[in-house]
């Protein structure tokens, strides 16, 4: 049916009401769900394991979310953010010492076992809380799993644990493995970690180490008609030009995770039948961050490091090396996140003239060459964006009489320069926002953490106030109250800068138009893919 | 043949200390590079403090570089090659899966750029400063100067991407269930690609070599007297100018195609195929000594093998090489 009314003079009435004629059908109105179909996508790595229960990272999700469930998915129009999936429903105690999860019933594991509490209590107590990157930290106080009934997993905690931040968690730490094939053996070593077996829409059908990784629909999923799609391939392609091109010659249908790089998006934007999408992200945003090494005289002043951040012109990054697809950031949470954000934050205008001012006064004038002091950069190597950061940094730095040594390694270099030997300066690292401060990012303001950890502080700053808020905020169990704590914390990293934030970015799905119910949740593209489909 | 046997005798023996130099240079060469596998990792991961030191234990790097040295060659004397941490599986299995398509990959532009490289040369050196030889060489040379990753993209974009001729990457159709001269066709689609890209290149190298060598004969005087004898130019250009053209041609053969196994590092990226190069690139960077080493190994045996191949048809070629090797 047309979406418009349009009779024969209006029809004639220029060439534009044609255009749109033309144009609605594929933009207009919802349309049938055609299933069945293979959809390929691109895959630039190949985790060495596979299992999201133990290794919660995008990598892994990326592939392993659409066999492997949680408990809750984040969702744009659900309740607190979230939509159910295991669980069906979740509530906190009063007293922040124990997680009720209703689950769902006749759910099956792939090799046809039926899904219980046993496998919640198993996968937390057993992979979430000693394995898991992020569970060790989440779950260091979760002290046993009661299960009273199949149905019902009650989460018990040797110290009150604030319930928003398992909820806020629960997507990215609460993958459910099946407690009969992990039982006996090592965890670590299972061969389920590769060949996976969940409860998700799709099976895990076939691993070619370089070539693909091919998932098959579970015709026993429980989400009523869904998954629509007959098949998932990820086509792995290493090369950063292969995916456009793949996309181009219709050999895969859609890229996520900006494969397609940010400088070819004006161009393939403009190919008929492939479209740019910049949402899909909201859950997992990247942040653009200058790490800085306290331990160096100059940068332990404030002065310096406000002086720093005013040298920076945060649009003009936004504008150049992201072309527009990233948002300007005043502090360690991004404006995107719907719970935390403030914008009443100390902020730093790009502003050389102050800058320099503010340098003059800390007492490190220009000499002959016009040089206040040198320092060691180190751009992070994951991402185009980070290096290309790297020499604007450099640039900007200059023009207030600092000279920064650029220092590029490739990424087990950095990591151990930057987070076990402190061998820098500045560093520029790619961190990410998980939806609630205390998942990922106090740590990288907060004192007293041992060498080595990956994206913590290891700058050697310590403020006695910011760790008293963040230790309040850690155990505060009234979300109200836990929230503005981190409105504090956002407003005493703004003012005291132990780190920069400079910019907070998503990233970019570039797909065929026939692909449709793409990036339908702040998770998309570590979502589970269940009602996505291929118009034919 | 006995003279053949000898050679191979000795090549043998000479590649032990080889092949012992390249494991211990390998191994201390990435020992150098700052951080290790876990390392590595952790860029993808992130995680707190114990993670990582269990990830040393459960690894095997929390021992010293001694310790670990001793246990790789202890484990590779008895032809254990261990297991690979970026991979989770054992070295051996991982390489020789990809072992075959590098050695596809590099056997076919081996044969297109040595087979119509010489060809064309012997074209081009039968009639020196001709116009043909002028536009063989420059042509040739610039082919050769372009570097490969831009001719593979070119490639991929004038055939997969605007004409749709041929596909765009990989060894073959992904999840195809060929089976038989079905696949055997399909893998050889995929190749022509790739094949083309990598021998176009090197077809320069034997071009020239073989133009520059056919020069050099027409004014020896054996071939004067060819000609002074009245013998058809087509018989003196194949049999007499060609034939000793050729030798060195063979030698370059041999440096060549270990040259080859790494040049494919950047093809093999391009066009999304798994083979070794790819392999030995993503261990450096996620520091899988145990794999580098096997594939570095594996590489130079390969290698050995295909000297001392180019060797005996050096020895066929020419009587006199080996005869005095022989003797000594």
């Amino acid at each position: 049916m047309p979406p418009l009314s349009l009779n024969r003079r209006s029809f004639i009435a220029g060439s534009s009401v044609l255009l749109a004629s033309t144009a609605l059908p594929t933009i207009g109105f919802a349309q049938a769900v055609q299933k069945g179909g293979r959809l390929i996508v691109a895959a630039d790595s190949e985790p060495r394991n596979l299992n999201p229960a133990i290794v919660a990272s995008n990598g892994v999700f990326f592939i392993a979310s659409k066999v492997i469930e949680p408990l809750a998915e984040a969702s744009y129009e659900g309740e607190d953010g979230l939509a159910p999936r295991l669980a069906t429903s979740w509530e906190g105690s009063d007293d922040g010492l124990s997680v009720t999860f209703k689950l769902r019933e006749n759910v099956k594991w792939h090799d046809g076992s039926a899904f219980s509490s046993n496998d919640v209590a198993f996968s937390a107590l057993n992979v979430w809380k000693p394995l898991q990157n992020l569970g060790r930290t989440i779950f260091k106080d979760l002290e046993a799993v009661e299960t009273p009934d199949a149905t019902t997993a009650i989460f018990r905690f040797s110290r009150p644990t604030p319930f928003q931040l398992i909820r806020n968690a629960l997507p990215v730490v609460s993958s459910v493995l099946p407690k009969h094939i992990y039982e006996t053996g090592d965890i670590a070593n299972n061969p389920a970690n590769i060949q996976l077996v969940g409860t998700g829409p799709f099976k895990f059908a076939e691993y070619k180490p370089g070539e693909y990784y091919r998932l098959t629909r579970n015709e026993d999923y429980w989400g009523d008609d869904t998954p629509y799609l007959d098949e998932i391939i990820y086509r792995v392609l290493p090369d950063r030009g292969a995916a456009a091109s793949a996309l181009e010659a219709e050999e895969i249908q859609l890229a996520a995770f900006s494969m397609v790089p940010l400088a070819d998006l004006d161009r393939i934007s403009k190919v008929e039948g492939i479209e740019v999408i910049s949402k899909g992200y909201e859950a997992l945003t990247y942040q653009l961050v200058v790490e800085i090494n306290h331990r160096r005289k100059e940068l332990a002043d404030l002065k310096v490091r406000q002086a720093i951040a005013h040298a920076i012109d945060r649009d003009f990054v936004v504008k150049t090396i992201f072309l527009g697809y990233a948002e300007t950031a005043t502090g360690p949470v991004p404006k995107n996140d719907p719970q935390f954000y403030t914008g009443d934050v100390a902020t730093y205008p790009f502003d050389v003239a102050k800058a320099n001012a503010l340098l003059d006064e800390a007492g490190y004038p220009r000499n002959a060459d016009g040089i206040r002091f040198s320092l060691k950069l180190l751009p992070a190597p994951y991402f185009n964006e980070t290096r290309q950061f790297g020499d604007y940094l450099r640039q900007a730095l200059a023009t207030v009489g600092i000279e920064a040594e650029l220092v590029n390694n490739d990424a087990a270099a950095h990591q151990k320069a930057v987070y076990t030997d402190h061998a820098f300066d500045l560093a520029i690292a790619p961190t990410v926002f998980r939806g609630d401060p205390a998942i990922s990012t106090t740590i990288l303001v907060q004192s007293g953490i041992p060498d080595g950890v990956p994206f913590s502080n290891q700058g050697g700053y310590k403020n006695t106030e910011l760790d008293a808020l963040i230790d309040k905020a850690a155990s505060e169990l009234d979300e109200t109250k836990r929230t503005e704590l981190y409105k504090e914390f956002q407003k005493l990293v703004a003012t005291d800068l132990p780190l920069i934030n400079v910019a907070d970015w998503g990233f970019i799905t570039v797909a065929r138009t026939s692909v449709k119910n793409v990036a339908n949740n702040p998770r998309w593209a570590v979502s589970n893919w269940a009602d996505t489909w291929i118009e034919t | 043949m006995n003279r053949a046997l000898r050679l191979i005798r000795r090549r043998l023996i000479a590649s032990i200390p080889v092949l012992a130099i390249v494991v211990l240079g390998t191994f201390f060469l990435l020992e150098a590079a700052p951080g290790d596998a876990v390392d590595a990792y952790a860029a993808s991961l992130g995680g707190d403090a114990g993670l990582s030191a269990d990830l040393r234990a459960q690894w095997g790097l929390d021992q010293s570089v001694w310790g670990r040295l001793a246990a790789y060659l202890y484990a590779l004397a008895h032809l254990d090659f261990g297991r690979s941490v970026i991979f989770s599986r054992p070295n051996l299995d991982v390489i020789l899966e990809r072992l075959p398509n590098t050695l596809l990959l590099m056997g076919s532009a081996t044969a297109l750029s040595f087979g119509l490289g010489s060809l064309l040369g012997i074209w081009a050196g039968a009639k020196p400063g001709s116009l043909r030889d002028r536009l063989l060489s420059v042509g040739s040379l610039a082919i050769y100067a372009v570097p490969g990753f831009w001719l593979g993209l070119v490639l991929i974009v004038i055939f997969a991407v605007q004409l749709r001729w041929l596909p765009l990457s990989g060894i073959e159709t992904i999840a195809s269930s060929k089976e038989g001269f079905a696949r055997a066709g399909d893998i050889a689609l995929h190749l022509i690609l790739p094949v083309g890209a990598l021998g176009l290149i090197y077809l320069a190298l034997y071009l020239r070599m073989m133009r520059a060598g056919m020069t050099e004969v027409w004014r020896t005087d054996y071939v004067l007297a060819a000609r002074a004898r009245g013998l058809p130019r087509r018989r003196i250009v194949l049999r007499h100018v060609a034939r000793n053209a050729l030798t060195p041609l063979v030698t370059m053969l041999g440096v060549q195609s270990a040259a080859m196994l790494g040049g494919s590092v950047v093809i093999e990226s391009v066009f999304s195929i798994p083979g070794l190069g790819r392999l030995a690139q993503e261990s450096v960077a996620g520091r899988d000594t145990s794999l580098l080493l096997g594939i570095i190994l594996i590489s130079a045996v390969v290698v050995i093998l295909i000297n001392l191949i180019v060797d005996l048809a050096y020895a066929l070629l020419d009587p006199r090489v080996g005869a005095s090797e022989v003797q000594s």
